[in-house]
């Protein structure tokens, strides 16, 4: 990781200030490039459509109709998995599931560790989390630090009745005692591989995939 | 991320954008239940202030404590400092006592770049002398974003004691930087030597800057720092250079009034301005905690 130079107010570092919210994709962003030959495709488009519709139906049978539910997505692509989750309740059920994001920057436990890092904006819908059913969206389940974040996050920010956890892939190789409610898909992984969720929100296509090349 | 923030002109205008950005979210803080972030839990923000402030310090106090850091405020009064002490004695103490950042302020201009080479740790600016004032520049900047909408092309005048305010300068280098549009309105004693070679226009007629504008920001005459009859009487002052209702009328229906504060009211700005809704006063102050709550953040939220 690059060091914070000597300079006054030196430019930013864009290892540290584009980095996307799921760690398994930071661990493995440095050696995807060489490796894009070797990718492998879990999930395509409209393999990730299907998963995405099982989610919301299961969120639909879990909170028995999305009632007093809220969805918070972390950034960076949490936050349009959320949307997309509350988009496809509306069209099932016909029910308006809030809506927000929950940048999780300031309660993360590596700070010390990496660059400073830019905020992601977070916005809570007006119900507030309070005695809400909150769902917290996200696209990779790996250490689980980003989901203990959340916590402390939501923490601050109310008392939710309950809090859930919807993701899209779960990787495994949990770091702490955290399990997720929704899953799109488990892969087995090992620490050598990553696992990539783009989204046409942010990357342009949608597809999940898995290169080789992970931590260290 | 910030190593230092001493001047101003120190910042570029992807790290100014970066600091208001910031800022934007750590105002989300102060408005919620529980005012407080872990994000600097376990370091420690000296304030050391040679020079009276209330808000000043008491901002970075709150900045630091909702990020969970632990302060310790240092007042050159009542301290080591009356007994003799130097500045660089006194930084050595506070660096072996561990800070990890040291906000200054200091009579002299130039004081915090000595201290920024004496310490390991960061320096931030706070005011010196009359040289410059940078989180105040940010924070202004950042009430003129948040009610405004925009910074680039926005057409500013800064009207009254340049030649002492560090405000001045910071927000001069700092305006700059955002592509906004500045102009100082002052009497010539109250006009710095070299102004020409600064990036602002200048004139000594108020009442023909106004209807242009898109902020008027109102400095405060520091009779404190005057050793010399700059001009002939507050009366005359006020009365050219004054802001009062009649001259916020000439203003176009968007403008903002602005003051940094603390304000003589009846000087440089009459009550009825000060307490206007237009003016943005009491918002310049809550802004200024989550602009230095960003400074901070971005100076020692990542590895130490």
């Amino acid at each position: 990781m690059t060091s914070v130079s000597a300079l006054v107010a030196c430019p930013l570092d864009p290892q540290s200030f584009n980095e996307p919210s799921s760690e398994a994709e930071k661990e493995g962003q440095m050696v995807s490039a060489k490796n894009d030959l070797a990718e492998k495709t879990i999930l395509d488009a409209e393999a990730m459509a299907r998963t995405l519709d099982r989610i919301a139906h299961q969120i639909l049978e879990k909170t028995e109709g999305g009632a007093e539910t809220v969805l918070l997505g972390i950034p960076t692509r949490g936050a349009p998995l959320a949307r997309r989750l509350a988009d496809r309740v509306s069209t099932f059920a016909g029910v308006q599931v809030p809506v927000g994001t929950l940048d999780i920057t300031l309660y993360r436990d590596d700070l010390r560790l990496r660059g400073v890092r830019a905020l992601e904006h977070t916005d809570v819908p007006a119900t507030g989390v309070d005695d809400q059913r909150v769902i917290l969206v996200d696209d990779v389940l790996f250490s689980g630090r980003t989901v203990r974040a959340a916590l402390d996050a939501l923490k601050d920010l109310g008392r939710p009745s309950a809090v859930q956890l919807a993701v899209l892939v779960d990787r495994g190789h949990r770091q702490l005692p955290i399990r997720a409610d929704y899953v799109g898909k488990n892969i087995p992984t090992s620490l050598v591989e990553s696992v990539h969720v783009r989204l046409s929100e942010v990357d342009g296509a949608d597809a999940v995939v898995l290169t080789p090349g992970g931590e260290r | 991320m910030i190593e230092h923030l001493l001047s101003s002109s120190d910042l570029d205008l992807e790290t100014a954008t970066l600091v208001l950005d910031t800022a934007a979210e750590m105002a989300a803080v102060s408005g919620r239940e529980v005012k407080k972030l872990p994000t600097l839990r376990g370091r420690t923000v000296v304030n050391l202030f040679y020079e009276d402030s209330t808000r000043t310090r008491i901002s970075f106090e709150a900045a630091a404590k909702r990020l969970s850091a632990d302060v310790i405020n240092f007042a050159a009064k009542g301290s080591s400092v009356s007994k003799g002490e130097s500045l660089k004695d006194t930084a050595l103490t506070l660096q072996a006592m561990g800070a990890d950042a040291v906000v200054i302020r200091h009579p002299a201009s130039g004081a915090p770049h000595r201290l920024a080479g004496w310490i390991d740790g960061s320096v931030v600016n706070a005011g010196d002398g009359t040289h410059e004032h940078p989180t105040q520049a940010l924070l202004d900047a950042y009430t003129m974003r948040s009610r405004l909408g925009r910074l680039e092309g926005l057409r500013v005048a800064l009207v009254g004691d340049v030649l002492h305010s560090r405000v001045a300068r910071s927000n001069v280098w700092l305006l700059r930087t955002l592509g906004a549009e500045v102009t100082l309105v002052a009497p010539p004693t109250l006009l710095p030597v070299g102004v020409d070679s600064w990036p602002v226009q200048v004139s000594y007629d108020l009442d023909s800057v106004l209807p242009k504008l898109d902020v008027v920001m109102m400095l405060r005459v520091q009779r404190e720092r005057m050793n010399a009859s700059f001009f002939p009487s507050v009366r005359e002052y006020s009365r050219r250079y004054g802001l009062d209702a009649a001259r916020m009328g000439a203003l176009p229906e968007h403008a903002i009034v602005m003051h940094p504060g603390p304000m003589i009211r009846g000087m440089e700005i009459s009550p009825e301005v000060a307490d206007s809704t237009r003016s943005t006063i009491v918002e310049q102050v809550a802004n200024g905690v989550s602009v230095r709550m960003a400074v901070l953040y971005l100076m020692l939220g990542g590895m130490a």
